[in-house]
């Protein structure tokens, strides 16, 4: 194929939608992740201490370090199933942003402090 | 003029890592909008991809440093717990701010959603820099993808903008200060 050219039907067939759905649907549950972890090291003391990775950072350190891995464990579970295949991306980016806007949402104190 | 080593160091993550940040979001949306719109628009040039391809990757080290000097080198500082006996809380800004009832929100709301409410910025810019490497031109018909990566980008300038003006606020009424001393300039007296 050209360099100069544009893309077509083809090309789409041979670069299945199925690498870029994993990784959409692992940065929403990543992202995700972040707000719930957040919450449960805030109401039980038990997870706050097992969060405690490094001691100046407190909590937050076991908090973004668990969400990052968990995304990145989930990212190569999605990508290993659905990158040689095509896949409902609608549902799938539907489903992403709405984890998105939920980890805005509920790092948001006032409403973290609900639970 | 002179100023300290933690001062520094908040200078780099918000004024360079975390404001470059949020500039470079307004030219990556732009990119991606103009360029990847469109089946039909104008022919893209490999030169043109790669320069994305390395902005936006760019990009996500540039947010993997603002939430890492954030969380490990700045907010110990923030956070620390003074000796018993302290007169003074300038050098512990979390403890001034919640020393006032007409500051403690600053903590309580402002740095609490600050520091989780950045780190959905590094995943988000990852995977849109990751999801164009490999499918750049295609993603004009790939439309969902498309769609996927420019509003993650978005909100990933939305979570800098919360994050940067909480910070910049925290750090106007508690600085994080302290450490060893840089003379930048030495002034003339009159």
């Amino acid at each position: 194929m050209s360099s100069q050219s544009t893309s077509s039907a083809p090309q789409a067939r041979l670069n299945p939608n199925g690498a870029g759905a994993a990784a959409v649907l692992a940065a929403g549950i990543g992202s995700f992740l972040v707000a719930a972890f957040a919450i449960l090291a805030d109401k039980a003391a038990l997870i706050k201490s097992l969060m405690n990775f490094y001691k100046p950072t407190g909590p937050l350190s076991g908090v973004t370090t668990c969400s990052i891995v968990a995304w990145l464990a989930v990212w190569l579970i999605l990508h290993r199933r659905w990158s040689w295949r095509n896949v409902e991306v609608g549902r799938v980016v539907a489903a992403a942003f709405i984890l998105l806007f939920l980890s805005f949402l509920l790092t948001f104190p006032p409403i973290a402090d609900l639970f | 003029m002179e100023m300290t080593v933690r001062g520094l160091w908040t200078m780099i993550h918000g004024m360079g890592f975390g404001a470059l940040y949020l500039m470079a979001c307004s030219g990556a949306l732009v990119e991606l909008y103009r360029r990847y719109r469109s089946p039909l628009g104008p022919e893209i040039k490999v030169e043109d991809e790669r320069f994305l391809r390395i902005y936006l990757t760019a990009m996500a080290v540039l947010a993997w440093l603002t939430v890492l000097t954030g969380a490990y080198i700045i907010y110990p500082w923030y956070r620390a717990v003074p000796p018993p006996g302290t007169a003074s809380l300038a050098a512990f800004p979390q403890r001034l701010l919640m020393s006032s009832p007409t500051t403690a929100a600053w903590h309580s709301i402002g740095m609490e959603w600050k520091e989780h409410v950045a780190w959905p910025v590094p995943i988000s810019i990852t995977m849109a820099a990751v999801v164009f490497s490999q499918y750049r031109r295609s993603l004009r018909i790939h439309t969902e993808l498309r769609a996927a990566v420019l509003g993650f980008v978005w909100a990933s300038l939305l979570a800098t903008g919360i994050a940067g003006f909480f910070g910049a606020m925290l750090n106007k009424n508690a600085p994080v200060s302290g450490g060893a001393t840089i003379h930048i300039v030495q002034g003339e007296q009159k």
